[in-house]
């Protein structure tokens, strides 16, 4: 459907609405004499409102079953001898070729003459749907403009009525974020379950062999436990978190206590830029410097270190988190009520003792809830690990060693030729669902800490 | 004017049923200030401010919200040194000694000088934890008991120990407002303090609660020096001794308080009394 002829449609009846209720009610305002209940601006959104919704449904309902009828139309277009010779990818293969020549593209090859008829009717047909729903929507429109028209008058609630449109509106808005969330859990839980039927369980959730066959047709599936996977997330995102938690609090704890004004308003920004580099950059980063680094400084030790290991992903990943954790924690710490530190350091405390001592346990509730959501954002992060850490799905405990974790894992079975009819890629959605769960976890332990905490300090 | 007359007649009348006030002048000095200025910043916020404190007595500082008042205050245990961009000028003895001498530690100062502020600030901790808190920073207890028995008088001292004695492990933050200026109060006393600043402790409270804490700070007077920050006249005319008028960060009038509200030797000091400003 032409799109600017919608638009213009739909700002003309809007512009006309508002305005006709607008003047309505102003004109009622000199001749009536009585107090009017609503101003207005509210007569005009109430007219507008009457006028838009009746417009959009109609418009909505042919978006949604335009595509069906104009299909039929076309399949109707063939002749009956060709449609039965055509097999459903060939049908659709026709279809495609009546619509490019109605569109006046063009198609490969030579045009048969069903498909020039085919392709010209088409484009009658459209111009003729198109222009046939503009004018019943805005005969609609235009109907129920006249109809709140009428019903303007003095008493009319119009006020009211707008608000509760308002409110009906948000309401959508919100059940929208919670639809879709229902409906990705839904879906990760139903082929969840599909996997299931080819791999029970037990095997996935307490395997400790992940060795998928990912040749497509044969009856053996290869072997696809979790735990190896589970081992290698739990093993960097622990690394990770001992790298980011120690030098983030320390660095909120610096900012938001010692530094002079200045300094701060300059290293502030400049550490939540670390947030904003691309993950996929962190992912060189370790692999080209730090993994090295720490394969060379492992043997200068006598130590083994593998250039792509556990290591090398965990300590780049809790760098990218030093902001996360930082930044938070230094909001929360500045939270803190000011007559806390002065009280404490009325009675003589130091600095040290003060932060330890009250401004830190006052502000406990609030950084560990930071530190969860840092550990969140670490069970998900993907491009790092996919580069760093070695893909190697073997369980084993050993940090300097090469481990792959869930979300490598899902990321392997996911790319190049999938057909979902097989646990190979069935599996991704098992692995997404276990990650779900893990992250859903830490929120609510998280939020249980928070509310905890909060009852017995205030 | 009717309200004002009243309001005077009531300071007369509180006045005249305080406890023997001339004798605070007689008191030896213990806190010397001469010329102090305090700049916030380009701002000047004091005007060489020069005070004697009496020992064991309380000195009220009364004047209009922004008079320099608190300020003055923070600056006899160096609190407006946590305050950046504040600068103090001239000299604070306190027993002769120079607080702002670089020597001098800052810590020792304010274990020595305790302070109560404006609104109850308990830190969230159990009662007992709040009262131990000092004590423990400066290592004033040799063992378990000796704490205990430190928080238990200290309770005792600010009068709330009877109240609390079967929740000491509840948080200080579930007491009402009084209680919990009163746990602030002991939490000072814990420390072991010769000096007592208040910067206006009643000022959240309702005044059943501004009664008990008034009372409590007319007991601890035998054996602490308390230096008390009040926007109220008539507290400053009920618990004080001695009090000074501080009016655009400039020391106006001091003198026994019975002089100050009865016989104001200056104009400006007699216009706040009479609320005419402020």
């Amino acid at each position: 459907m032409n799109t600017l002829a919608v638009a213009g449609l739909l700002l003309v009846l809007l512009g006309l609405s508002y305005q006709t209720g607008w003047s309505r009610s102003r004109a009622l305002v000199t001749t009536g004499g009585q107090k009017v209940h609503s101003r207005p601006q509210y007569h005009g959104a109430y007219t507008a409102l009457w006028t838009m919704i009746p417009t959009l449904l109609v418009l909505l309902l042919w978006a949604w079953l335009g595509g069906e009828i104009t299909h039929n139309y076309i399949v109707s277009q063939i002749p009956t001898d060709v449609l039965q010779s055509l097999d459903q990818a060939g049908l659709n293969a026709t279809i495609e070729r009546i619509r490019a020549i109605a569109s006046g593209f063009g198609v490969a090859g030579d045009v048969a003459p069903f498909e020039q008829t085919a392709g010209e009717n088409l484009r009658n047909f459209q111009m003729l749907t198109n222009i046939g729903v503009l004018l019943v929507a805005a005969l609609c429109g235009g109907a129920a403009l006249l109809y709140a028209r009428k019903r303007i008058t003095a008493r009319l609630r119009a006020r009211n009525a707008v608000e509760r449109v308002i409110n009906i509106v948000l309401l959508l808005c919100s059940a929208v974020a919670i639809l879709t969330t229902l409906g990705i859990v839904t879906s990760l839980l139903t082929e969840a379950l599909r996997f299931f039927t080819f791999i029970h369980p037990f095997d996935f959730f307490f395997g400790t062999v992940w060795a998928p066959n990912n040749a497509p047709g044969s009856g053996n599936y290869g072997r696809y436990g979790l735990l190896p996977l589970l081992a290698g997330t739990l093993m960097i995102t622990a690394i990770a978190m001992l790298v980011a938690v120690p030098l983030g609090l320390m660095a909120a704890i610096y900012l938001s206590q010692y530094a002079p004004r200045r300094l701060r308003s300059i290293a502030k920004p400049l550490i939540e830029v670390l947030a904003g580099i691309p993950t996929i950059v962190f992912g060189f980063f370790a692999l080209v410097t730090v993994g090295p680094f720490l394969r060379d400084f492992g043997r200068l030790v006598g130590l083994n270190i593998n250039a792509t290991s556990a290591l090398t992903a965990g300590i780049v990943m809790g760098i990218m988190i030093i902001p996360f954790v930082s930044s938070l924690s230094d909001d929360i710490l500045n939270q803190v009520p000011r007559t806390l530190r002065d009280g404490s350091y009325g009675l003589g405390a130091t600095q040290s003792e003060t932060i330890r001592k009250v401004l830190l346990p006052a502000a406990l509730p609030g950084i560990v809830g930071a530190f969860l959501l840092a550990v969140s954002r670490a069970i998900g992060e993907t491009m790092i690990v996919v580069l760093a850490a070695g893909n190697a799905p073997v369980l084993r405990g050993n940090p300097f060693e090469p481990v792959a974790t869930i979300t490598v894992s899902i990321v392997n079975q996911l790319t190049g030729d999938t057909d979902f009819s097989g646990p190979q890629s069935l599996v991704g959605f098992a692995l997404g669902l276990t990650l779900f769960v893990i992250t859903l976890g830490l929120n609510i332990f998280a939020l249980y800490i928070v509310r905890r905490f909060r009852e017995q300090y205030e | 004017m009717d309200m004002l007359a009243g309001k005077v007649k009531l300071t007369q009348q509180s006045v005249t049923s305080a406890m023997n006030p001339s004798a605070a002048l007689d008191r030896p000095i213990r806190i010397e200030a001469r010329d102090v200025t305090v700049h916030y910043g380009a701002k000047q916020a004091l005007f060489g401010i020069s005070i004697d404190i009496p020992d064991r007595a309380v000195t009220s500082f009364i004047g209009p919200s922004g008079c320099g008042k608190s300020t003055f205050l923070r600056c006899i245990n160096r609190m407006n040194d946590t305050i950046e961009g504040a600068r103090v000028g001239g000299t604070i003895k306190l027993d002769g000694e120079d607080i702002y001498d670089p020597a001098l530690d800052v810590v020792e100062l304010r274990a020595r000088i305790g302070m109560v502020f404006q609104k109850p600030n308990p830190f969230p901790k159990s009662i007992y934890e709040n009262v131990a808190y000092g004590p423990r920073i400066h290592g004033l207890a040799r063992s378990k008991a000796d704490l205990d028995e430190i928080v238990v008088s200290s309770l005792r001292k600010a009068g709330l120990f009877e109240e609390v004695k079967d929740r000491l492990n509840e948080p200080g933050t579930g007491l009402s407002g009084g209680q919990q200026q009163r746990l602030c109060i002991a939490r000072a006393i814990a420390v072991g303090p010769e000096v007592i600043l208040m910067d206006e402790p009643c000022s959240a409270l309702d005044p059943i609660a501004t009664a008990i804490i008034e009372e409590l700070i007319d007991e601890l007077r035998e054996n602490y020096t308390i230096v008390i920050v009040t926007h109220s006249m008539q507290q400053a005319a009920r618990v004080s001794q001695k009090t000074a008028f501080f009016h655009l960060g400039k020391l106006i009038e001091e003198g026994v308080t019975e002089d100050i509200f009865t016989n104001p030797v200056h104009k400006q000091t007699q216009d706040y009394i009479m609320g005419r400003i402020g």
